[in-house]
């Protein structure tokens, strides 16, 4: 039996073999190439093999969703044959005399840039394209698997640690679970996990080795325990935690369409957390009230430009449609520290966490802003859409975000295009600073939503990102749950409602302490919204009391 | 040779889909060379991505030749396209 402890960051249990995330290598070094014509060959056969690739990739299209999206990949395979751009590969193989990848490179480059260059959003987006052709070839000259995951079944998925925009390019129907030595609890994997509701577990270090690539193995994501060969009590432990799931799964399916109430009456909106339109559907079949999150990065990270107005409006747009009048609650452009995009050219920080991010961004590019307000608001007349900043930390950026707010629907009502100008504005509470001038950014604002992961980071001065804080990072400090309280109190003197979007949210053993506080909203991941009903349903608030902010 | 002229309707141009398919339809007919002109500019149909590259829009007259062996059929089978499809 080989055991591997981590720590637990989404519980659940599964079976299932461990896959180890390919990461392509994309860095290409030129050298000079001593036979011309075996580069030339090596061509011919990553060209046949990727033609090979991209018919199967068709085919299984086709099947899935018909003639429209398999066309995708004909062109593509079109395209590793185009003429120019086999004629662009062979000028630079011969006039550089180097090896064949940084021949197909160059040329992915310049068709890559001829299309992005051009004056058609439709045609700037086919950049993408040839460059995805070019990432083909390069992977398959070079024996490099890509997409991450190339199983037909599904699999846990291991790796050191996964970047967001990593984790935006899964295929997530061929994941189980997450295994990765690196990372935290407040991790981009962590997060997924649990909006995906499958088992995650971070931290496991060097005990997690790629030679276990292939094994089947049993992971806990409450204890955090990964497994391979257990022996018969380690099985059959196992076993039981499985059918309880199952059995805890089918109970709360009962709490579907049920009220989020207490016993004596008082009512919390359950949100969800969302980081794309895709987790709409799990909002929906998990029975969520509303969107209390929705991270708007995922278009940010997803591109190698920045994304258009039409193309963020289209994204808002399906998410508010689909909600059909709940609130849809969308967080502006929230990079930098963490999330890095590398169109954005953001200088490199020692301390990116108190650096230039997120509406520090938005207030330095106007542009930027302007373009993502636009479509914000255009989507506005499509259902319940709510704006929220993150990272306020003065009264002042409260004010010019919403002087952007006001000049963009002058804009939309001199164009004619219709928007509700009664949006909601509000603001992420994630700073210390944010909370002492409460009552004066509630003054200038419809809501309040409490970023735990953010606020436990700076008040206490622990990185989320760094592992081996461990009971430093205390996210149920009294100092935390007092800012909390104190943010609280502001919103409801000033007659505005405030709700929590941080992880903290889920997390049953503090409901008491939020109901003692009044909230009035819990975002959670989807996966969550059931639970979480289910104990909002057992309790009383008037009985609840404030005993975890003394210290 | 043989040649003629039309004008784009397709509300979004010679696009990705109908310029796979005109490229392919340009190649199947042997020693024949069909080419589509915009403006000053002349691609062969069968260069793909130099086609997609010329971002014929909604609106442009662009005129096709061919000249070769199967200069007939080619001109029948591009004309029909171009009607049914763009």
């Amino acid at each position: 039996m080989i055991l591997m402890q981590g720590k637990g960051v989404s519980a659940g249990v599964e079976k299932g073999t461990l896959y180890f995330y390919q990461r392509a290598d994309t860095t290409v070094t030129k050298t000079a190439a001593a036979d011309i014509a075996a580069e030339k060959a090596r061509l011919a056969e990553a060209q046949k093999k990727s033609m090979e690739q991209l018919a199967v990739l068709a085919d299984k299209a086709r099947e899935e969703a018909g003639d429209e999206s398999a066309i995708l990949f004909e062109t593509h395979s079109m395209f590793v044959e185009d003429e120019d751009y086999v004629e662009n590969i062979m000028t630079v193989l011969e006039d550089e005399q180097c090896n064949i990848e940084y021949a197909v490179q160059e040329a992915g480059r310049q068709f890559s840039s001829m299309f992005a260059n051009m004056d058609d959003a439709y045609m700037q987006a086919r950049a993408a394209d040839v460059l995805d052709v070019t990432r083909r070839l390069l992977n398959n000259l070079m024996g490099v698997v890509a997409g991450g995951i190339d199983s037909e079944e599904p699999v846990i998925l291991a790796a050191d640690d996964l970047a967001p925009s990593e984790t935006v390019q899964l295929d997530k129907s061929k994941i189980l679970a997450f295994a990765t030595q690196g990372g935290s609890g407040n991790s981009h994997t962590a997060i997924l996990a649990r909006t995906m509701g499958i088992p995650a577990i971070c931290g496991l270090g060097d005990s997690l080795k790629e030679e276990y690539a292939g094994r089947v193995a049993y992971i806990d994501g409450q204890v955090g325990r990964l497994v391979i060969d257990p022996d018969e009590l380690t099985a059959k432990t196992f076993q039981d935690k499985y059918a309880k799931q199952a059995e805890m799964k089918k109970l709360l399916q009962t709490m579907k369409g049920q009220e989020d109430v207490t016993l004596d009456g008082k009512h919390i909106n359950v949100y969800c957390n969302i980081g794309s339109p895709d987790d709409v559907a799990a909002v929906k079949s998990n029975d969520g009230q509303g969107v209390g999150l929705f991270r708007s990065e995922f278009l940010y990270l997803a591109t190698n430009d920045y994304p258009t107005e039409d193309e963020q409006f289209e994204a808002y747009k399906a998410v508010a449609a689909a909600m059909e009048g709940k609130r849809v609650i969308i967080r502006t452009l929230d990079i930098g520290a963490d999330k890095q995009v590398d169109y954005f050219q953001l200088e490199k920080e020692e301390n990116p966490a108190m650096g230039v991010r997120a509406i520090r961004i938005c207030l330095n590019r106007p542009e930027v802003f302007r373009t993502q307000l636009r479509a914000l608001y255009r989507a506005s007349a499509y259902g319940k859409v709510a704006i929220m900043f993150p990272m306020i930390t003065s009264v002042w950026e409260l004010k010019e975000c919403r002087r952007a707010c006001k000049s963009v629907m002058q804009e939309l009502t001199e164009e004619g295009i219709p928007f509700n100008p009664d949006t909601e504005i509000g603001i992420m509470i994630e700073t210390p600073a944010s909370v002492f001038i409460a009552d004066e950014l509630a003054k200038l604002c419809d809501f309040f939503s409490v970023g735990t992961n953010d606020l436990t980071q700076y008040t206490l001065a622990c990185d989320r990102q760094c592992n081996d804080l461990g009971k430093f990072f205390d996210p149920h400090h009294p100092a935390v749950l007092r800012a909390l309280k104190m943010a609280a109190d502001a919103a409801h003197r000033n007659g505005i409602w405030i709700g929590i979007c941080g992880e903290l949210g889920a997390d049953l053993t503090l409901l008491p302490t939020f109901l003692a506080m009044d909230l009035d909203e819990l975002s959670v991941s989807p996966s969550s919204v059931l639970p979480l009903r289910a104990e909002l349903r057992k309790s009383i608030a008037k009985t609840c009391d404030l005993k975890l902010l003394e210290c | 040779m043989k040649q003629f002229t039309y004008t784009i309707k397709d509300p979004l141009g010679i696009h990705a889909r109908p310029a796979g398919q005109l490229a392919k339809l340009a190649k199947s007919f042997p020693d024949t060379t069909a080419t589509l002109t915009k403006g000053e500019k002349t691609v062969k149909l069968s260069q793909l991505m130099m086609l997609m590259g010329l971002a014929v829009k909604k609106d442009t007259e662009v005129t096709v030749t061919v000249e070769g062996a199967a200069e007939e059929e080619a001109y029948k089978a591009l004309q029909e396209f171009f009607e049914q499809n763009l």
